[in-house]
């Protein structure tokens, strides 16, 4: 039986931007999938044909069982959406703002208006409820676009980047609403930037890139994928890398990599931490000096680098070449369906 | 969560219609409070044409010739109906900006993943814009009378005239609106929604009498919407230089500015809802 959110063979193109390439997602019901991606690989608008914003060109999607396409109306009453930009009326105040959407989800005025005040207070937002939303800073507008699209409680919700531009703080505080939230029987669709925050919130994650779900799994699984533990180490004096590296290769179950410039030296390694000190008795006893050492377990970080080949939070520069690879790439494809 | 949400998960059991009628009355709600908040908008939109009516009643009265007379006094109340009746069509630009705006905000977004009745962020708005229209006409109206402007019909006459001009600046908001979702900007929509109205105000019997314009020219004023609303609200007035062409609208002005209206309802509240519905940010 499919997930509460269901996708298979989702495309969709603007003019000749393949944005979406075939995207295949399974969520199940209950449970929080992490969409993670560089900048342009397609989670917005996979958000937005999920969420009937968008129609794809092919593919189908289902949202808490209910065909994206064939039921959009009946999908809207089941669904909550935090765009990627916090779409809130500046001119109207918070409460006004929320108290809209409650009666646009058909609630009563009286209801809509009770709701508010309760969304007001879980996001602290009561001080500042009177105001025209055009005197919130970003984060409170932020938090006021996630309470509209909590007004009622729906089954499955979609969050575009929900914690961009949060404080620490209000962070974690929202993450203790989705918590909340996913144990009372929510779905949730969730794309971010942040891979600690999918580490901590997504039971599932997707990383795609290039409009395609390139890896799934859970942080766990991704991360193995990756390979296991290894020691780091920064020697002192850039001659004696090579004593290091000695030492490195009795202890290791791999190749030894070696930076020059930066005088360091990668192992992968099984043993943990009894292992590390072995290494650090051993280098002490031939005298080579050490600026720094540890063992490192592979974060998202690192598995987000090895699947896509760039890191998650991409510079413009990474985006110039990456439009540019994108290109290449299609043009290949192009080349092999002809 | 709490107990009051639990019971607004179901719907109130209203019929289609039904919920169309209050959706769109919590946008034009939206937008009222908006417009009050911003009052400069409403403002700007009152100068121009009141600067209209001084404009043209102290520099054209005088040197334009209504029914065979060149006296400033008829000259302006002959101009009133024109100018009431193109202060009705600038509500264009306000609607298709309002809409850009909120487009470019990513509020129809959130309205269009919301399950709303689809044609209600629109009908909301126009709602809205009737609204400041009406207002607009009674301020207008006001300053019409200060400046020398009288009617010679009965209050059930004029009020007919002024519920044509509603209805057919009603209509245009619709065409606004479509403009409004067609272009990138709110400023393209400002510029988009009022530069052709000034051929479809100025070809027209609104300010000159149109029995003097060249006859290709005079045939497009004839049958111009504009001019069918123009006519009728004269002839409701009792005000001079009500045309006596044989063109249909002309003699048929208050039907014809109906079903003028109506015609540009349907059209454009078709069109609009159709683009609405496909509306991508
Ligand atoms: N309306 C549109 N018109 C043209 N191209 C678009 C449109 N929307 C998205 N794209 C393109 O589709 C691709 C995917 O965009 P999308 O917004 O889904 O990326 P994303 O993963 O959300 O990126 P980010 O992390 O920057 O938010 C990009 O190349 C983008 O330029
Ligand atoms: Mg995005």
């Amino acid at each position: 039986m499919p997930g509460a959110i269901y996708a298979e063979g989702l495309v969709k193109t603007f003019g000749d931007v393949r944005a979406l390439d075939g995207v295949d997602l399974d969520v199940p019901q209950g449970t929080v999938l992490g969409l993670l991606g560089p900048n342009g690989a397609g989670k917005t608008t996979t958000v937005r044909c999920l969420t009937t914003l968008l129609r794809p060109d092919s593919g189908t999607a289902v949202v808490a069982g209910l065909d994206v396409l064939r039921q959009p109306d009946a999908v809207r009453r089941s669904i909550g959406l935090s765009g990627q930009f916090a779409a809130v009326d500046e001119y109207l105040t918070g409460r006004e703002n929320l108290q809209m959407v409650g009666q646009l989800y058909q609630m009563s005025a009286r209801a809509a208006r009770a709701r508010a005040g309760e969304l007001l207070e879980q996001f602290h937002l009561t001080e500042a409820a009177d105001r025209p939303a055009k005197t919130y800073s970003g984060g409170m507008r932020r938090r006021l676009d996630l309470a509209a699209a909590l007004v009622v409680s729906p089954p499955v919700m979609f969050m575009d980047e929900p914690t961009t531009g949060l404080d620490p703080r209000n962070r974690q505080q929202l993450w203790d609403v989705i918590k909340q939230l996913v144990s009372d029987g929510t779905t949730l669709l969730l794309t971010t930037q942040y891979l600690e925050e999918a580490d901590h919130l997504a039971h599932e994650i997707a990383v795609v890139d290039h409009g395609r779900v390139i890896a799934k799994g859970t942080s766990d699984q991704l991360k193995a994928r990756t390979g296991g533990e290894r020691v780091e180490l920064v020697v002192h004096e850039r001659d004696r890398i090579q004593d290091a590296s000695g030492v490195l290769r009795g202890f290791g179950k791999g190749e030894v990599t070696v930076e020059e410039h930066t005088r360091k030296l990668t192992v992968p390694v099984t043993g943990g931490a009894k292992l590390l000190a072995e290494v650090i008795r051993e280098l002490d006893a031939r005298g080579v000096e050490i600026d720094d050492i540890g063992l490192r377990r592979p974060t998202l970080d690192d598995v987000f680098l090895s699947l896509t080949g760039h890191v998650a939070e991409a510079t413009d520069e990474d985006n110039g070449q990456k439009a540019g690879r994108a290109a290449q790439d299609r043009r290949r494809r192009k080349e092999t369906t002809k | 969560m709490s107990a009051a949400t639990d019971t607004l998960r179901t719907p109130a059991p209203a019929g289609a219609f039904g919920r169309s009628v209050r959706d769109s009355l919590v946008v034009a709600k939206r937008n009222l409070i908006r417009m009050v908040r911003i009052p400069e908008v409403v403002i700007f939109g009152l100068i121009q044409p009141i600067m209209f009516v001084v404009l043209f009643s102290y520099v054209f009265g005088g040197s334009m010739n209504i029914g065979g007379t060149t006296s400033p006094s008829v000259y302006r109340e002959f101009l009133m109906a024109g100018i009431f009746a193109q202060t009705v069509t600038f509500a264009t630009a306000g609607a298709g900006a309002g809409i850009a705006e909120d487009m470019h905000k990513g509020l129809i977004d959130r309205f269009r993943s919301l399950p709303m009745a689809r044609g209600a962020v629109l009908t909301g708005r126009t709602l809205a814009d009737l609204v400041q229209t009406a207002l607009t006409l009674v301020i207008l109206a006001v300053v019409a009378l200060l400046v020398g402007w009288r009617t010679h019909t009965n209050v059930g006459e004029v009020l007919a005239a002024f519920g044509l001009l509603l209805l057919s600046g009603y209509a245009f908001t619709w065409i606004g609106a479509l403009i409004g979702l067609s272009v990138r900007t709110p400023e393209a929509a400002t510029s988009g929604g009022l530069v052709w109205l000034f051929p479809v105000t100025f070809i027209s019997n609104a300010f000159v009498d149109s029995s003097r314009m060249t006859p290709w020219l005079r045939h497009i004023a004839e049958w111009n919407p504009f001019s069918a609303t123009v006519q009728a609200c004269r002839q409701l007035f009792g005000n001079p230089g009500v045309s006596t062409s044989e063109a249909w609208p002309m003699q048929h002005p208050v039907w014809a500015s109906l079903i003028y209206s109506i015609l540009i309802v349907l059209i454009f509240r078709t069109l609009a809802v159709r683009k609405y519905r496909s509306a991508t940010a």
